[in-house]
């Protein structure tokens, strides 16, 4: 097991990309989320302003 | 409405057609900037330039290598397979680094014709596989050269 | 089916056909990162030559092959725009570029994380890495635009010339290994040859590379329906739709 988390030496490295890549990709849906929620809302509030 | 269309699709087949043939001239007059490395056979053929820093490309040649007690100094062979160049370096090299390793090392030609280099960096290939596999490709290449 | 595809372009249809697909998709997705990750971390045996470094090739390549992939298909739609003025090719286009310059960036930076112990170097200038910097920029440039313009249908075109006339960088990202000296090595995998990468380390790499690929899907059609309703936030339909949620 801690072999595997060693990765031969280039622990910091592989470790390092492969956190970045899983930040990154979650950031994507988080930010689609919100970009989702901010635009209802803003319609929403819009709308009730209308009537 | 039809003619408008299709004007629309020739201007946007111009549009790419025409960037693209620009840049391809361009990057095909910027050719020589272009290359990060020289190879070996260049520059024992005069072809780099002399004065300030370029970088040379190839294979660390087998047996080339020696390193000096005490420093970090190192004297090793650059090779194209054709020609070689003597290089001379002193610091930190890639873990890569080996004889047969592709390298590509920038530095400046000194008037002896060796090359003072001030940074090392291993070119690896485009194989992947596991030592075994490696191990069994070499002793099937053995068999085949007797 | 051109019928169908007639429908979908219109943004409501999307826009519930995308909601329909969307969970579907990112389960998938969860399925491909958890086997693609397992069988490159765990089971892929190490490299001849560069030990387990290498393994970061499995999320380097497929985000590299897709920074390539979705800026293409931006073009495309581009293209399309252009001349068949389509509604929903600018609002793909515009969910797909923080996509795509993400992926983009990680290519980048795990490119240079994976270069620092095998290279020797964080970065060089040579023909490969300085056009995929250029890619980035061009997605950059691409978002600055479409923020920098107010009226939409301006912003979009003069976006869409930007996207055309950058997607030359595309086979010159892809080639400059082969026309010139780089300190990247050339390609591993093309479609006419055999790789020259061992099977147990492809299949990891080619799960991987699907994975992304649906991952690009799954975000892509859910900031397309953003998209969709704040530019059809006047009317009727997006006004009920908002008002029935609670939000």
């Amino acid at each position: 097991m801690s072999e595997f988390f060693h990765m031969g030496g280039y622990a910091a490295y592989v470790w390092s990309a492969y956190g970045l890549s899983v930040a990154v990709l979650v950031l994507n849906v988080i930010a689609a989320r919100k970009r989702n929620l901010n635009v209802k809302r803003e319609i929403k509030k819009l709308g009730t302003a209308v009537q | 409405m039809r003619r408008r269309r299709r004007n629309r699709l020739l201007m946007v087949v111009f549009l790419v057609l025409g960037i693209g043939v620009a840049v391809a001239f361009t990057l095909n007059a910027f050719r020589q900037n272009i290359l990060f490395f020289f190879t070996p056979s260049q520059v024992v053929g005069g072809e780099a330039p002399l004065g300030h820093p370029f970088r040379i490309g190839g294979l660390v040649a087998e047996n080339s290598v020696q390193r000096s007690e005490g420093s970090l100094e190192i004297h090793f062979q650059v090779t194209d397979t054709v020609n070689s160049v003597k290089v001379v370096y002193e610091g930190i090299l890639p873990d890569l680094f080996r004889e047969g390793q592709g390298i590509v090392t920038k530095g400046t030609l000194d008037p002896t014709g060796v090359f003072v280099a001030s940074e090392v960096l291993a070119k690896h290939d485009e194989n992947y596989m596991p030592p075994e596999a490696e191990h069994a490709l070499k002793a099937a290449q053995t068999l085949k050269d007797n | 089916m051109w019928d169908w595809f007639h429908r979908l372009g219109s943004p409501k249809y999307f826009y519930g056909f995308a909601g329909a697909l969307v969970p579907w998709l990112a389960g998938l997705c969860v399925i491909l990162f958890a086997v693609g990750l397992y069988l490159g971390l765990v089971i892929a045996p190490s490299d001849y030559q560069q030990g387990d470094s290498y393994r970061i090739i499995f999320v380097h390549v497929p985000s590299a092959w897709m920074s390539m992939f979705v800026y293409v298909l931006m073009a495309i739609f581009a293209a399309i725009g252009l001349i068949w003025r389509v509604k929903l090719t600018a609002i793909l286009a515009t969910a797909s570029a923080p996509i795509g310059a993400s992926f983009t960036f990680l290519a980048l930076a795990t490119g240079s994380i994976w270069g620092k112990p095998m290279w020797g170097t964080w970065w060089v200038w040579d023909a490969r890495l300085t056009s995929e910097l250029i890619l980035f920029f061009l997605y950059l440039g691409f978002i600055a635009l479409q923020t920098a313009i107010p009226d939409r249908q301006t912003a979009w075109r003069a976006a869409s010339i930007l996207l055309l006339v950058g997607v030359v960088n595309i086979p010159i990202i892809h080639y400059s290994v082969d026309w010139w000296y780089t300190l990247h090595q050339p390609a591993t995998i093309t479609k006419f040859d055999t790789p020259s990468i061992h099977l147990s380390m492809l299949i990891p790499l080619l799960i991987m590379a699907v994975a992304f690929k649906v991952f690009y899907i799954t975000v892509l059609l859910s900031r397309a329906r953003a998209e969709i309703l704040d530019r059809e936030r006047k009317t009727h339909w997006v006004q009920d739709l908002v008002r029935s949620e609670q939000i």
